[in-house]
Formats: C-alpha cells, sequence, structure tokens
C-alpha cells in the first residue's frame, strides 16, 4: 500500500514530468554519445581558456529562456495567458540598445554613450512595452495572447525603425563580454546573468507578497480584489517585470552578436518560453505557479535543442521534433489522461498484491 | 428603464454581432473610397480590388476557418504551417517524375487538412488541452515537416496545374483601358471563386443550421450550452475540423495562386487570420462573429496593405505598424462598445 502511495505521490508532483523528459534526454545521450557530458577546457578566436561543450552550451544559451520563463511564469499565472511577443520586443529593446551606443551612426568608430546607460534605456524600453501589454489585458480585458498579437505584429518593424532600418555595430569589444566570455574566466558571462536574475526573483519570492498576490489575482480576481488586492496592478506589474526580462535577454542576444539583425533576433523564442512554463507543469490557464519547475523547463528545452543538434538534425526540421515532443507532454499532463492513468494504477495494484 | 432613452436602444437594439459588423463595412468603404479620391491611381480601377482578392483568396478561407473557433472560444495558431506544408506536399507529388494528376493532389491537400483537424479536434475536445498550446505545437509541427519533405523551394512545371493557375476568369461589365486604349476587362482565378462560395456557404451554416447555431451556443456559455442539451466536446470537435479542413483548401488556394513549394511560405499567415477575424468583429471570448464581417475584415486589412505599398511607403515596416495600429483600434472599439452595452443594460 504505502508504494502505490508513493507512486501516486510522485505521479501527482508538479516536477514529475520535468524530471522524467530530463532522465530520458540524459538516457539517450549517454547510449548516443556519452562525451555529451565532458565539458572541455578549450582556448577560443580571443585567446581566451573557456569551457566547451554540450553541457556549457545548454547552460549558455538555456540562459535567456530561463530569463525569459521568470517573466512568462508571472504573467501566465497572473493574467491566465501569455505574452507572445517577447520575440518582438527583445527586437525593440536591442535596437534602442544599439541605437544609444552607436548614437544612430551605423559604423561609430567608438561607443556614443556607456553601454549601463544603453542598459536602463532598453530597460524603460521593455516596461514600457509591458506597460502597453499588461493595460490592454488589465484594464480593456482584452484577452493577453490578442492584446499581445498587436506589439507581435508590429514589434520587428518598430525595430527596424528605431535604427532607421540599417544594422548598427558596436566598436566596443568590451560589448561582447555579456553574451561571451570576460577574459579569465572560463565560465560564459550569460550563466551569471541567469544565476543573477534568478537570485532576485527568488529574494522577490521569499520577502514579497508578489507570488502570493500574483496567484490569488489569477485563482480569482473577483475574491482577490475583495481582500484588498488590485488586480489591474498585480496584471500589469507581472507584464512590466516580463518587460524587463525581455531587456536582460535583449543585452545578451545583442551582446552575442554585437549587432542586431531585426527578422531573426530571437525569432520563435516565444513559443520557446511558453513551452517552458508549460513543460514545468504551470497550468496555461492562469492560478497556481511554480518559478522553480519553469526555469527546470526552460534548460531542458535547451536540453532538449541541444541532444537534436548533436543528433545531427537540421535546423529547419528541430521545430516539428519540439512538437512531438510537445504533444507528448500535454497528452500526459492532461487532466483526463491522469485521471485515466490513476484509475489504471488503481486497477492494477490489487492485481499485483493477489499475484505477490 | 426607458428613462435613458436613444442611447439605450440603439446599443440594445443592434445586438453585438450586427452593430461590429456594420462597424467593419463602413470603415472598409470609408478607407477604400478615401484611397481612391485620395490616392487615385490604380485605386480608380476596378482591377485593384480584384487583385486584392486574387492574392488573398488563401487568406479569406484561412480566416472564415479561425472565425469559426474564434466562435466557439477556441483558437487555432497552425493554420499557415498547414497552408505551408500543403503547397509543399502538392508541389512535390505534383513535380514528381510520373506527374501527378490534379485530383489526387486536391484530395492531398483535404486529406491533410482532415487529419490536422480529427487529431486537434481531439486534443482539444476530448482532452481537455489548451487549443493555444496544441495549435502551436501543430505550427511547430507543420513548419518542420515542410522542410522534412523538401528543404529548397522550387516551381511546379507540371502542365496541367500551370494551366490551372493561369485560368482567368473575366468580370462581366468591368473593366479598364490601358494608356493604349486597349480595353482590359477585370479578372479573378480561380481561388477567389472557391472562397466566396465557401464564404457563401459557411454563412448559411452558421446563420441557419444546428451546428451553426451550436458554435454560437458553446463560444457563448459553455455550462448552458451542456444544459441545452448541446454535445459541447462533439461541437468543439467539428469546429477545429472544419477550421483545418478550410486550411487545407486555402492551402491549396494559395498554392493555385503562387504555385510553387517553398517552407517559408505563408510565414505569418495566422497571425493576420486572427487579425482579420478580429476586425470583422468576431469576440475573441466566443459567441460573437459574423463570416460576412470576416471578409471584410480581409478586405481592409488587405486594402490597408495596398495603400501603404501604393504610397510610396513601402520600406517594409510600415505594413507591419500600420496593421499593428488597425488590430489596436479595432480591439479598443471591441472592448469599449462591450463595456458600454453592459452598462446600457444595467440601467
Amino acid at each position: 500500500m504505502k508504494k502505490q502511495n508513493i507512486i501516486i505521490r510522485a505521479v501527482s508532483n508538479q516536477l514529475f514530468i520535468p524530471i522524467i523528459a530530463l532522465v530520458i534526454l540524459t538516457i539517450i545521450n549517454l547510449i548516443h554519445d556519452p562525451s555529451f557530458f565532458r565539458p572541455t577546457l578549450v582556448v577560443n578566436n580571443a585567446g581566451n581558456v573557456v569551457l566547451s561543450g554540450s553541457l556549457i552550451t545548454i547552460l549558455d544559451f538555456g540562459s535567456e529562456l530561463a530569463i525569459l520563463a521568470i517573466g512568462m511564469t508571472l504573467v501566465t499565472a497572473a493574467s491566465g495567458g501569455q505574452d507572445i511577443s517577447v520575440g518582438a520586443t527583445i527586437a525593440i529593446a536591442g535596437s534602442a540598445m544599439l541605437r544609444v551606443i552607436c548614437g544612430g551612426v551605423a559604423r561609430p568608430s567608438e561607443n556614443a554613450h556607456s553601454v549601463l546607460l544603453a542598459f536602463f534605456v532598453a530597460c524603460l524600453v521593455g516596461a514600457a512595452c509591458g506597460l502597453f501589454n499588461g493595460t490592454l489585458v488589465a484594464v480593456f480585458k482584452v484577452q493577453p495572447m490578442i492584446a499581445t498579437l498587436i506589439l507581435f505584429t508590429a514589434g520587428r518593424s518598430i525595430a527596424a525603425w528605431i535604427n532607421h532600418n540599417e544594422l548598427p555595430i558596436v566598436p566596443d569589444p568590451k560589448f561582447g563580454y555579456f553574451g561571451g566570455v570576460i577574459p579569465g574566466i572560463p565560465i560564459p558571462t550569460t550563466v551569471f546573468i541567469a544565476l543573477g536574475c534568478i537570485i532576485v526573483i527568488a529574494l522577490l519570492l521569499k520577502f514579497t507578497n508578489l507570488g502570493l498576490y500574483t496567484q490569488a489575482v489569477g485563482i480569482n480576481e473577483k475574491s482577490a480584489r475583495l481582500n484588498g488586492i488590485n488586480p489591474i496592478a498585480m496584471k500589469i506589474l507581472a507584464f512590466v517585470i516580463l518587460g524587463l526580462c525581455v531587456a536582460i535577454a535583449a543585452l545578451i542576444k545583442v551582446s552575442r552578436l554585437s549587432t542586431i539583425n531585426y527578422s531573426v533576433i530571437a525569432k520563435d523564442i516565444e513559443m520557446d518560453a511558453i513551452l517552458a512554463v508549460a513543460l514545468g507543469g504551470n497550468a496555461l490557464s492562469g492560478g497556481k505557479f511554480n518559478m522553480w519547475a519553469s526555469i527546470l523547463g526552460a534548460y531542458i528545452i535547451q536540453y532538449l535543442t541541444t541532444t537534436l543538434y548533436t543528433l545531427n538534425v537540421q535546423s529547419d526540421a528541430l521545430a516539428a521534433y519540439k512538437a512531438v515532443v510537445v504533444i507528448i507532454l500535454v497528452v500526459f499532463s492532461a487532466p483526463t489522461v491522469r485521471d485515466g492513468c490513476g484509475k489504471l494504477i488503481k486497477k492494477l495494484s490489487p492485481a499485483r498484491k493477489e499475484a505477490a | 428603464m426607458k428613462k435613458t432613452g436613444e442611447k439605450e436602444s440603439i446599443f440594445t437594439r443592434l445586438n453585438d454581432t450586427n452593430l461590429l459588423l456594420s462597424i467593419t463595412i463602413i470603415v472598409f468603404l470609408v478607407m477604400y473610397l478615401g484611397a481612391i479620391f485620395i490616392q487615385g491611381g490604380g485605386f480608380t480601377k476596378p482591377q485593384m480590388l480584384f487583385n486584392i482578392l486574387n492574392a488573398n483568396a488563401a487568406l479569406i478561407i484561412t480566416s472564415c476557418g479561425l472565425s469559426i473557433v474564434m466562435i466557439t472560444g477556441g483558437i487555432d495558431i497552425s493554420v499557415g504551417g498547414v497552408v505551408a506544408l500543403v503547397s509543399m506536399c502538392c508541389a512535390v507529388y505534383l513535380d514528381s517524375p510520373n506527374g501527378g494528376s490534379i485530383p489526387v493532389s486536391i484530395l492531398i491537400a483535404l486529406g491533410i487538412g482532415l487529419a490536422y483537424g480529427i487529431v486537434q479536434g481531439f486534443l482539444v475536445a476530448y482532452l481537455d488541452i489548451q487549443p493555444f498550446i496544441v495549435s502551436l505545437a501543430g505550427m511547430f509541427f507543420a513548419r518542420g515537416m515542410t522542410t522534412i519533405v523538401n528543404t529548397a523551394p522550387f516551381n511546379v512545371a507540371n502542365q496541367e496545374f500551370v494551366a490551372l493557375k493561369d485560368t482567368r476568369i473575366n468580370v462581366p461589365g468591368l473593366g479598364s483601358y490601358t494608356r493604349k486604349g486597349i480595353y482590359v476587362p477585370a479578372y479573378v482565378e480561380i481561388g477567389v471563386i472557391v472562397a466566396l462560395v465557401i464564404v457563401l456557404l459557411l454563412f448559411v451554416v452558421l446563420r441557419w443550421t444546428k451546428l451553426g447555431r451550436s458554435f454560437y451556443a458553446v463560444g457563448g456559455n459553455k455550462q448552458s450550452a451542456l444544459m441545452l442539451g448541446i454535445n459541447v466536446k462533439r461541437t468543439k470537435f467539428m469546429s477545429h475540423l472544419i477550421c483545418s479542413v478550410l486550411a487545407g483548401i486555402g492551402g491549396y488556394v494559395y498554392f493555385l495562386h503562387v504555385g510553387s513549394g517553398a517552407a517559408s511560405h505563408a510565414m505569418g499567415m495566422e497571425m493576420n487570420a486572427i487579425a482579420s477575424s478580429i476586425i470583422g468583429g468576431t469576440m475573441l471570448t466566443g459567441g460573437v462573429g459574423n463570416i460576412i464581417g470576416t471578409l471584410f475584415g480581409v478586405l481592409s486589412l488587405c486594402t490597408i496593405q495596398a495603400i501603404v505599398s501604393t504610397a510610396g511607403l513601402d520600406d517594409a515596416w510600415w505594413t507591419g505598424i500600420t496593421v499593428a495600429a488597425m488590430l489596436c483600434l479595432f480591439l479598443l472599439i471591441q472592448s469599449v462598445v462591450m463595456i458600454q452595452k453592459r452598462k446600457a443594460l444595467k440601467s
């Protein structure tokens, strides 16, 4: 009897699906090529000693996804919908950042303004986009997915317009540190940035009412209001936090290239960010959330992508495999299927007892 | 009750659907007439309108499907992917060394749509999975499969197909004179006829059949629809089935217009279709919408794009910004209208 309880408890745990996914991916990699897990020290183009290997790639490229997943989890929990404009707003924030650094010149010889000021502007832009989305959702009661459709359609165009459709290149090699490595430190800087964001959100959730209030609004807006929480403010706050996450992700994305490509930068990242939230077992209809599960989900998606690449899957065909994984995941986490499985386990266990 | 007088009667007499529909039609007419008088040029010729139709017949068909899903309270963002997949599969089949026949290629298109509809409809209706996530995965799958079927874009050289593609149907009584004074009749492609037939058919289905009525009932209030004895799950299933089959047909019409297969075909078409439906007065919350509105939604969207590109503003970003601005405007109109209406009903 005790054994059965453990099984049921494990299956109903929110972290069950992400951890199973992690285990399956690890097994596939162990069978295919165990060297996947062995980080090596190499010397990169700039002459720095850096760690390299698939694991490092996952941590490196998973970081912007993890940062976005933080904001997306809050938005999902508070509004019961998702923001599909994050990719486009990354383009806007990144473009604004470049405009400030390069001062509107396509090929400047030195930085017109400091990177810090540029990042501050990007944060403002990100927050403004969040405010716009949040206002539409909270005040005008437009469904989140549709409200963010506006910026999704216009975002990349606005980004191109900010820099007059030119692609400025940042002259300062130090700008590349944010998305690459700082000389002397073998671990990619993005890992530290992601870690910083995770620590900040952990402290926020621990020492403020952010988590509790967000969940209250997501579960029942009316009763939250009757309990003295302002649902409009909470929803807008969630979108603004996502906007700040977008600004940080934009810093990483732009820094990786030291320039920007409006139509390609952060393409489809909104889908990955939403998947991260879903993979973490969070209800996409809002309410309760588990931040750690989302962040874990983000890294698992990057794990999946990297694994598929090492299995020689074409980058264009990647989407089809991801889709299959997603469908399997959502089918297993669907309440009807879960109930069915629970009944099946209950049916099977007395039979096992008799057999024993 | 009667004290509020005039205002109340306007808002209560017109139901949601008709109110939003009339706004859309008025906006479209104003825009088109404005384009004729202010911009002149191509807009004075009837062919301009038909060119818009020719280029966007596929969008009309997919938008109609999407409207039905949205009326039922769901969403489907896989339609663009399905269109790309259908055109690629048909292109590969028609260009195969043994030569393909047109009827079989049409069956392929319908088959892909049907398969998509059954799987997505089952997942959404019977397993209660969020339609957004299901169709998101559907979109990924379709886009990925398109590149797996064939990576490089190519034109179809099949003669029967090219003949069908170039078939032009002249519109009687409309036409224009070229600079040399030669009369050129206005024409439409086959896709436009298909699109208009589908619009009419769906209009009848939504208005006068039991199935059509149950779409509105389920979208309006799932609980009360259930109490009325409507099979909610089957209705949802049917809405997704129709949407995907229409995406399949739309895919073939798109293919007929462009005559090639490419993985990048119909990029962002799902978003344009959603935008058209919203502009056409379909409410995202479900239960409100009209196929005629959707038709005008597509026309408004495409007219704006045509105006922007003929006004010489064809720096690529202007299209995106104007479409988004228009979408924003209509969402705000919808929101304000609904809030007003609720107030009018309360007092």
